[in-house]
């Protein structure tokens, strides 16, 4: 057993990859971070990610796999979800390893795997595609802050963009401490300073005089349109999951 | 802006609509071209209400004032209640002041009927065709097409909406003769026949040029009440079939009736809303719409309500025993579809997987199937197979112990299906 260390980036796993083909290993373990010195076993790697290594693999894994099979493990990877690494190591081994393209092999425990992570992550797209509430500050500029489960924001920008092509927006995720805004042309990347405070929602206090009624209307919205001899909170909790509440202007 | 008073027309108005269960804002494919607001495609529910309802749309009623009577409606002539009218530019800024903020995928438009048909429909395309024109809207519209409306206003409503219904409201028209003495099933009919005519026209019109305008991208669909009247599932499925394979209707929506109207002609005050039935209905409907189900497969004479206590597939399987066990290794993907405890991507991912080797328990589970339903029904590469001499009775027993406070305790929903 070799277990190896990678920097958590893509370009690191696909160079993970290459070393474990290029020193023939079998079987291996994958952390993301540095080696810690002590108690594990065996052999250990420190991967130092790779470029050329990188795009070899790349190039490798476009042949066997469908453009939407390499986008998938992309996004995948994206997730950051915990302890997943070597389900994508034991994924890109079995595709390099097949003959034909094993995408839709759903039988093998690595290739459902990647299946289940791609669906919790396109659910959690579109739950952040729901809930985020934007709120209008007096630069015109709109604010929602979220806290995804897992590493979505990239996967945000396309719908948003097209749907609030004229409005100046901001999507901050609070849990990663970065955010997309977008100036009414183009999207980028930022991160914002909120050191000491916990939800930047507190600190921009800057909104517009008719956002705390837009605010007040939906929630008196949401609450005419209930129906209370249907109630079915069960239902209700499974549809938005508590953790979501806190930025929900009608659940506040 | 008055919030206060705008706050109480829209708790009003949003009151009165509630009880029109569409919320669907999918089906259209209005893209964003202008640089403007929105734009409207797969539909996405923005919360859910504390009865567990998809909130999409700002769904509100332009008035709540009404020349009608009808038995089943809060806001019928007769009923004492507060009344309320919104202005057209009031329902405009709180469309696009919903959507920019996120909560909305845009407006369901429906209205009591004031004065007479025209003056009503008018008010409503006026509505449309503001967001549309000045604000360059391009989120969902859906309106209610009132009956009886002219059909130059018909045609001009399905310019400017992605979606436009008349709500049947009964399922039968005896049903429609008790409560709505002074309705006519037939000018309910009559615009749904004049839009379909149109949306195929404006279709063919879109083929041969491309910037012919989009007319009502969504579609119709209707709504019917279930559980105000006698009628059978049978009647229900039947009527709503006859106006998807008539009218090229996208959605029927069942809605549970809920007692809120004293009247001897409709079930009394402390009646409970049927909603294990709207549920089951909602079922058959996706039976007939996405699993290659003939309506008759489902209700006919012998069997003309739907089991409550299970779902209407197992329902079938259990009648049709002898279409039992398949291979899922082998079996055709419309087969696989009416295994009991296999969706449609379930059944999907067998037919890819399966060509990659034979498939066991252990895979089908992984692959989402719900073994604990299917495994009565198929054969896999597993040698453990449910012994064959069941019959469909032990086997709803066994499906029913297994599962029952899951099934009698939480009352299952209209989303989560199977
Ligand atoms: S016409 Fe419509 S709003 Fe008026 S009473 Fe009948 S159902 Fe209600």
């Amino acid at each position: 057993m070799t277990t190896l260390f990678y920097d958590g980036t893509f370009e690191g796993l696909l160079t993970v990859i290459f070393e474990i083909y290029d020193r023939k290993l079998s079987v291996v373990r994958l952390f993301k971070g540095q080696q810690q010195a002590g108690a594990m076993f065996g052999e250990k790697l420190d991967v130092i990610t790779n470029e050329v290594y990188a795009t070899r693999v790349l190039k490798g894994l476009r042949k066997k796999l469908s453009p939407n099979g390499v986008q998938r493990l992309y996004i995948a990877h994206m997730a950051e979800m915990d302890n997943e690494e070597n389900n994508l190591v034991g994924f890109i081994r079995y595709v390099f390893d097949s003959a034909q393209n094993i995408e839709d092999d759903y039988g093998n425990r690595y290739v459902i795997r990647l299946s289940e992570i791609i669906r919790m992550m396109r659910r959690e797209k579109h739950r952040m595609e729901a809930f985020v509430r934007f709120q209008k500050l007096k630069d015109d500029t709109y604010y929602a802050s979220v806290e995804p489960d897992f590493n979505v924001l990239p996967l945000l920008i396309r719908h948003f963009k097209s749907r609030y092509a004229d409005q100046k927006w901001m999507i901050y995720d609070l849990k990663r401490s970065y955010g997309i805004y977008y100036n009414g042309h183009d999207t980028q990347f930022i991160t914002l300073d909120f050191a000491t405070v916990a939800n930047p929602g507190d600190v921009i206090s800057a909104y517009t005089e008719d956002e705390s009624i837009y605010q007040h209307l939906w929630k008196s919205y949401f609450h005419s349109v209930n129906i209370p001899m249907r109630k079915n909170t069960k239902l209700h909790v499974r549809h938005i999951p508590k953790r979501y509440w806190k930025h929900l202007t009608e659940k506040i | 802006m008055n919030a206060d008073r705008i706050t109480e027309k829209l708790s009003i108005l949003a009151d009165a609509a509630k009880y029109d269960v569409s919320c669907a804002s999918s089906g259209s494919k209005r893209k964003n071209e202008n640089k403007g607001l929105g734009n409207a495609s797969n539909g996405i529910c923005h919360s859910y209400t504390e009865d567990g309802r998809c909130v999409s749309l700002l769904k509100i009623l332009l008035t709540n004032y009404c020349i009608y009577d009808c038995a089943y409606c809060v806001s019928r002539k007769g009923n004492d209640i507060q009344r309320a009218a919104f202005t057209v530019q009031e329902v405009v800024d709180l469309t696009i002041n919903f959507y920019r903020r996120n909560y909305i995928e845009g407006l369901f438009l429906s209205s009591g009927i004031f004065k007479d048909a025209d003056f009503t429909m008018e008010r409503l395309v006026q509505v449309a065709k503001k967001l549309r024109t000045e604000h360059k809207f391009n989120g969902y519209i859906h309106l209610k097409s009132i009956p009886g409306a002219s059909d130059e206003l018909m045609r001009e409503a399905g310019l400017y909406a992605d979606r436009l219904s008349v709500n049947l409201e009964m399922p039968t028209e005896e049903g429609l003769k008790l409560l709505a003495p002074d309705k006519n099933r037939q000018d309910m009919i009559d615009p749904m026949q004049f839009l379909k005519d149109e949306i195929i026209l404006r279709k063919e019109e879109k083929k041969l040029f491309k910037k012919a305008p989009l007319f009502a991208p969504a579609g119709q669909s209707t709504q019917v009440i279930v559980g105000a009247t006698p009628e059978t599932d049978q009647q229900v499925l039947q009527s709503a079939n006859y106006f998807y394979q008539n009218f090229n209707l996208k959605r029927v929506y069942y809605s549970g009736y809920v007692p809120v109207l004293a009247d001897k002609r409709l079930p009394a005050l402390n009646t409970s809303v049927p909603m294990v039935r709207e549920n089951r209905l909602y079922q058959a409907d996706w039976l007939m719409r996405f699993y290659g189900f003939n309506v008759n497969e489902i209700v006919n004479q012998g069997q003309p309500l739907l089991d409550l206590d299970i779902d209407p597939k197992l329902s079938w399987a259990i009648r049709n025993m002898q279409a039992f066990p398949i291979d899922i290794n082998k079996a055709d993907l419309q087969l696989i579809l009416r295994v009991p405890g296999i969706g449609v991507q379930s059944a999907q991912k067998i037919v890819s997987a399966r060509k990659f080797g034979k498939l066991n328990w252990d895979q089908l589970k992984k692959i989402g199937v719900s073994v604990n339903r299917a495994r009565y029904f198929v054969t896999c590469n597993s040698p453990e197979f449910e012994r064959r001499d069941l019959t469909g009775n032990n086997i709803k027993q066994f499906i029913l112990a297994e599962s029952q406070s899951k099934y009698l305790k939480n009352k299952p929903n209209q989303l989560n299906l199977f």
